[in-house]
């Protein structure tokens, strides 16, 4: 088992005729992901290295009964693709886009909401998600992750996932799902939603969460952890000596109040059970000791 | 990017929000001439992005021309709390009869935007947030829905505000959220809304912080753009498309992503560094952005070693390898370099470093042992 995506899940890729999202979508279906369309409006009916290419993705769903979608065109039309996917009924939409504008990202978020409840939104400005041996949706290389569980991953941050998929592999422990729900102001998809999915997941036995400075996501993720997951994580939140961030000017400071900062999100991981680690090695080696006693 | 007052009225004129008439000053000079037009008695407004500047006395009235001049002369050049003083914004005085509290943010716990509107304006809002959480009307918005006439009527008579001050203060509130929304803002803030003792409404301050990403849409904010006061590493970094914030340390730093940059400067200091700086080099980097990197750093004059730590994704490794190459053959880099790759296309980006690798370019195969030796040449003075 993983969680969200899988070996059966089928891939529409927007934009796969070119730029990253072909390099990407390629490198995708090289490693084993079902790679099954690709979106291009001014491109319908023509190829890619054998993927057929659709002019929108309800063509390509129809034709393919693609169950993803991945999303890895420019900010200026990324949200308009993500809405694309959604009204075609695509379950899963991957957006790996850097840059999208912080309004346009509050409006998709509670557009899907809304009007496509069903469809789950992970990023944008993420990795992806690989479910190492079985699919890998986005830019993660997937040869740092070695399948099989029992450690299922969720990380903030693109860089530090690969760091955490490395760190494990280093050891030896494989990894049922890794989800990087991306460092935006509004992910599609939470620490929560993943925590939710990992504890429901016979085959995930133990977590690891990535958090990084700003937000109040991981404080969530620690009620959550608290009163819902049983299953042992472990914890690193990127950011300690970090210059501070950005504070919204004093409306921000009221609605965060002491959280946000890297210290407070550590030690209400602590609080909530999970074992807190100071950098990405230690974090592998706490995880290390975690699978041992499993 | 932060506006500076002037600009967040400009702005938020654009979007019919009242604001007192004024104009931008940088000679004493001008600032006679700009009040000579609006009429006195009017304020001149130290033009800083930083809070206190009425207690530093960066914002005095002036009745008369020869007002105007000495205080212009006295603001101009002003150092308040580390910013100097380039211009003042000379306007109108009012006459203050109430003073509010009105701003637009997006709340990211609630994932919606977030007005907070208060009858207790022109002192520390954050102190009245603590004192007496109920002085300040909330009201979240869905921003597919947006916000109607009767929920900023709603809003402002929850803050206390009766008729017939309630419709002008919701008028205004519309006009800030347009602002807020078409005007790709992060934060609207205005502190205080005042209120007139003829009854007008007008923001007396503004504090306004544009989404950079929106950019592309606002060819307006070019003019923004020029304005921006940034130390000349900053600039440079920024001209590069860098994502560079100065440090106070010795350890230079880049890597890409700003997880694993944070993660990067969080380990220096964990084996006894310093980061001079933090400097993400962002997803799928080229040869060109890593070469610029470096050129940033070392010309720190305080960097005694750098890290470069990628873990590629989107960055491919021999992009990394390439501008490594590149800025050591281009630039005159005289400090020791320690390399950690991983990730997409490492192996070739570190069939591209073995060209370079000595004494002074180090590859290491883990963070934590890069850190290390990152520390420990920066420590040794720069030489092995």
């Amino acid at each position: 088992m993983s969680i969200f995506v899988d070996e059966s899940t089928k891939v529409i890729v927007h934009g796969l005729t070119g730029g990253q999202a072909r390099f990407h979508g390629l490198r995708n279906r090289d490693y084993g992901t079902k790679v099954v369309a690709g979106v291009n409006p001014a491109k319908g009916g023509q190829d890619v290295e054998g993927i057929p290419i659709f002019a929108s993705a309800a063509e390509a769903r129809a034709a393919t009964g693609a169950t993803a979608s991945f999303v890895a065109v420019p900010a200026k039309v990324a949200p308009a693709s993500i809405i694309e996917a959604a009204e075609a009924g695509v379950p899963v939409i991957v957006c790996i886009t850097e840059g999208i504008p912080a309004q346009d990202e509050a409006r998709v978020y509670n557009q899907l909401k809304r009007d496509h409840p069903a469809a789950r939104l992970i990023g944008p400005n993420c990795p992806g998600i690989i479910s190492p041996g079985r699919c890998n949706i986005g830019i993660t290389a997937g040869e740092v992750a070695l399948p099989g569980g029992p450690v299922g991953i969720v990380s903030r941050s693109g860089t530090l996932t690969y760091q955490a998929l490395y760190e494990l592999k280093e050891m030896g422990i494989g990894v049922t799902t890794c989800v990087g729900i991306g460092g935006d102001p509004v992910p599609g998809t939470s620490f929560v939603d993943c925590l939710a999915a990992f504890q429901a997941d016979p085959e995930t036995r133990a977590i690891m969460l990535i958090g990084e400075i700003g937000g109040t996501d991981e404080e969530n993720a620690a009620e959550y952890i608290a009163s819902e997951v049983s299953k042992p994580v472990v914890a690193y939140v990127a950011g300690v000596t970090a210059p501070p961030g950005r504070r919204m000017g004093h409306a921000g400071a009221i609605i965060s109040g002491n959280k946000g900062t890297a210290q407070a999100k550590m030690e209400a991981l602590a609080s909530a059970g999970a074992k807190v680690a100071q950098n990405p090695t230690e974090a592998g080696q706490l995880m290390a000791d975690v699978v041992r006693s499993l | 990017m932060d506006l500076f007052e002037y600009q967040g009225k400009q702005y938020l004129a654009r979007y019919g929000v009242p604001v007192p008439e004024g104009a931008v000053a940088t000679t004493p000079a001008e600032a006679v001439e700009r009040a000579a037009r609006i009429g006195y008695p009017v304020v001149v407004k130290a033009q800083v992005q930083v809070g206190g500047r009425g207690k530093a006395g960066g914002v005095r009235v002036a009745a008369g021309p020869a007002e105007a001049q000495a205080h212009a002369q006295a603001i101009l050049g002003m150092d308040i709390r580390g910013h100097t003083v380039r211009r003042v914004w000379v306007e109108q005085a009012s006459d203050i009869a109430r003073e509010l509290y009105a701003s637009f943010t997006l709340d990211r716990g609630a994932k919606a935007h977030l007005a907070m509107v208060s009858a207790r304006g022109g002192v520390e809002i954050e102190q009245v947030a603590a004192e007496d959480p109920h002085a300040i009307a909330r009201l979240p918005i869905n921003p597919v829905v947006g916000l109607d006439e009767a929920e900023a009527l709603g809003l402002a008579g929850d803050a206390g505000l009766g008729p017939p001050l309630r419709h002008d203060v919701a008028s205004v509130l519309l006009g800030l959220y347009r602002c807020f929304v078409e005007g790709d803002a992060d934060l609207v803030e205005v502190n205080p809304l005042v209120v007139t003792s003829g009854g007008r409404v007008l923001a007396l301050d503004a504090k306004v912080t544009l989404d950079d990403n929106a950019s592309f849409r606002h060819p307006e904010w070019e003019d923004f753009k020029q304005a921006e006061e940034l130390d000349e590493r900053d600039r440079r970094a920024r001209e590069l498309g860098l994502q560079y914030v100065g440090l106070d340390g010795f350890v230079g730093i880049i890597a890409n992503g700003a997880g694993l940059a944070m993660s990067t400067c969080d380990v220096v200091n964990q084996v006894g560094g310093k980061p001079a700086n933090f400097l993400d080099i962002g997803g799928g980097a080229s040869a060109e952005v890593m070469a610029n990197a470096l050129s940033v750093i070392t010309s720190d004059p305080s960097v005694r070693s750098v890290f470069v730590n990628v873990f590629g994704g989107i960055t491919r490794g021999e992009e990394v390898g390439h501008g490594i190459v590149s800025a050591l053959r281009h630039s005159r880099i005289k400090v020791p370099m320690v390399v950690r790759l991983d990730g997409t296309n490492a192996a070739e980006g570190l069939e591209v470093l073995r060209e370079v690798e000595s004494d002074m370019v180090v590859v290491s195969s883990s963070m934590m042992g890069a850190a290390r030796l990152a520390v420990q040449l920066a420590l040794a003075g720069g030489k092995r």
